[in-house]
């Protein structure tokens, strides 16, 4: 620990039990980005799910709004320390897109437009616990928080929830994304506050 | 504002004084992606997320991370294929007697 | 000038610490800018140019850490050397306010530098030598233009200043005095909201008509230092390339909006 600044406290870092350890609140929405921000447009957005065995289901724009959509209203906790809480969302959870996709992978990789990745145990996108979505507070995802689309996995840290999500590769094997490959939990559980390799 | 902003390589200088005992913002550094050599303070670096990435000016593609932990930092240089770091002059040494 | 080591720019041999500094003296120099005078025991010196990291801690261990420009040469002080950091107040910012409004004298804070040595004036260098700042991006430049009185160099500068508003130039009186005293060194301002009274023109951004007039065509191989917001670096350093001037000679440095 460094020398104690006298009056300084930083950013409020509340004590509320809504709270994983380590997290502040914020009522606005951050930005991060690992990189330019990619324009993706609809008529050539899509969506694809590959199992292991090289099978592939995809989606366009046009055929994921036919989906069933939900609207998840979830807290979402980034790793950078802050807490945003009853965030709202619309999307189509990934029990839906999962549902014909026949594997046995346990892992599951996400990769994006602009070629972000991330990875996470299948298991976590099941269960109305993963979505992809396209709508955030009844309103188009702006693309600097992801739009069109972005995955949401709102139990994990946020870098989980990929941005601009153009995918999901099934794994029989766990593959380090982006971050996880730069110091950053395979898992990211904000509540065992997973934040780095070893954590 | 729709569009993130990057900072210069300039700022690399700081956080990986904590592991160099050069600056490497000075030095050159050649793009695995795209093989442009320019110096590392020219690079783009993306400081709002939970490191630092700095791309290639000339083609965006990922040539450091930087990921500091508590107790631990995290450097991935696999963008990179060199870096060309200047030194001194060495002066020229007496030889073997 | 005292001899007081002067970085000389060549690698340093170990890595760089945190170390205390305290604040001596404040000065205001804008509405939302203050100069932070820190006395800093063991500083090596540095380049202008050079930055250096401010880490603040609270009770409970928390740090937030931030960059400045260290805004001039070294000052011998009575305790030690001290050096000069320019704030611009970042509203809702973490650590700007609390320097601004909380930080007092004596009050300790880790210090981590000289940093950075590629956006930097050596004074041998011999070419002309043009600023261009956008708001508190002046702070860098402003290192440049007092090296070069302090040294005695003779390279002429050209400083273009762009602010919103005349309120908003930070080290406006010593600009001023400057100007008059500092041969060689002239300063132009571009106003993005409000000009003065009896200013000529309206106010824009900075354009390439402002560029071409008050800084140094290119075949003049002038170095080039450009300073502020990124959406300002970006645009000043496409007019720059677009009149000529080759980009390795023209050196940026972008601000982050954190504060």
């Amino acid at each position: 620990m460094g020398i104690v600044s006298p009056g300084f406290q930083g950013r409020p870092r509340t004590q509320e039990p809504a709270l994983p350890p380590g997290q502040y609140l914020t009522e606005d929405f951050p930005v991060l980005s690992a990189g330019p921000t990619p324009r993706v447009s609809l008529d050539t957005w899509e969506f694809v799910i590959a199992a292991e065995n090289g099978t592939e289901h995809r989606w366009s724009w046009q055929e994921l709004m036919a989906l069933p959509q939900e609207t998840p209203m979830v807290d979402i906790h980034c790793v950078t320390h802050w807490s945003k809480l009853g965030t709202t969302w619309q999307g189509v959870s990934l029990d839906t897109l999962l549902d014909g996709v026949d594997t046995g992978a346990h892992f599951a990789l996400a990769h994006s437009y602009g070629g972000y990745t991330t990875n996470l145990p299948l298991d976590d996108l099941r269960g109305g616990r993963a979505w992809v979505a396209h709508t955030f507070d009844g309103a188009p995802l702006a693309p600097e928080h992801g739009g069109p689309a972005r995955l949401l996995v709102p139990h994990l840290y946020f870098w989980k929830s990929a941005k601009w999500v153009r995918g999901i590769r099934l794994k029989t094997m766990d593959e380090p994304g982006f971050w996880e490959t730069a110091g950053y939990h395979d898992y990211g559980d904000p509540w065992r506050e997973q934040r780095y390799q070893g954590d | 504002m729709t569009e993130m902003s990057y900072l210069d390589g300039n700022m690399l200088d700081g956080p990986l004084r904590e592991l160099f005992a050069v600056d490497l913002s000075t030095a050159m550094g050649r793009c695995e992606n795209c093989g442009m050599t320019g110096s590392m303070a020219s690079l783009h670096v993306f400081s709002h997320a939970p490191g630092l990435v700095a791309r290639c000016p000339s083609c965006e593609e990922v040539m450091l991370r930087l990921v500091r932990g508590p107790d631990r930092a995290w450097l991935d240089l696999r963008g990179t294929t060199f870096l060309q770091v200047p030194l001194p002059l060495e002066q020229t040494r007496p030889g073997p007697l | 000038m005292t001899e007081r080591a002067v970085a000389t720019g060549t690698p340093a041999r170990a890595p760089i610490r945190w170390q205390v500094g305290r604040l001596v003296e404040r000065r205001v120099e804008t509405p939302s800018a203050q100069t932070l005078v820190l006395e800093v025991p063991d500083w090596p010196g540095h380049l202008p140019g050079q930055h250096v990291d401010l880490r603040l801690t609270a009770p409970d261990g928390y740090q937030a850490a931030r960059s400045y420009s260290v805004a001039g040469p070294v000052v011998d002080g009575p305790g030690g050397p001290r050096i000069e950091v320019t704030v611009q107040r970042v509203p809702d910012g973490e650590v700007s306010p609390y320097l601004i409004d909380v930080y007092g004298a004596g009050d300790p804070v880790e210090v981590r530098g000289p940093l950075g040595g590629w956006f930097i004036w050596r004074p041998e260098e011999t070419a002309p030598v043009q600023l261009l700042a956008g708001g508190s991006g002046i702070v860098p430049l402003m290192a440049m233009i007092r090296a070069r009185r302090e040294t005695g160099s003779k390279v002429p500068f050209r400083l273009l200043y762009s602010v919103r508003t005349p309120d908003d130039v930070i080290y406006a009186d010593e600009l001023r005095r400057r100007v008059r005293d500092d041969f060689g060194l002239d300063v132009a301002y571009v106003y993005t909201r409000e000009a003065p009274e009896g200013w000529r023109g309206e106010p824009h951004r900075i354009g390439l008509a402002d560029v071409n007039t008050h800084g140094w065509p290119p075949d003049l191989e002038p170095l080039t230092y450009v300073c502020g917001p990124t959406g300002f670096v970006e645009a000043v350093a496409d007019l720059l390339v677009g009149l000529g001037h080759p980009s390795r000679r023209v050196k940026t440095e972008r601000f982050g909006p954190t504060g």
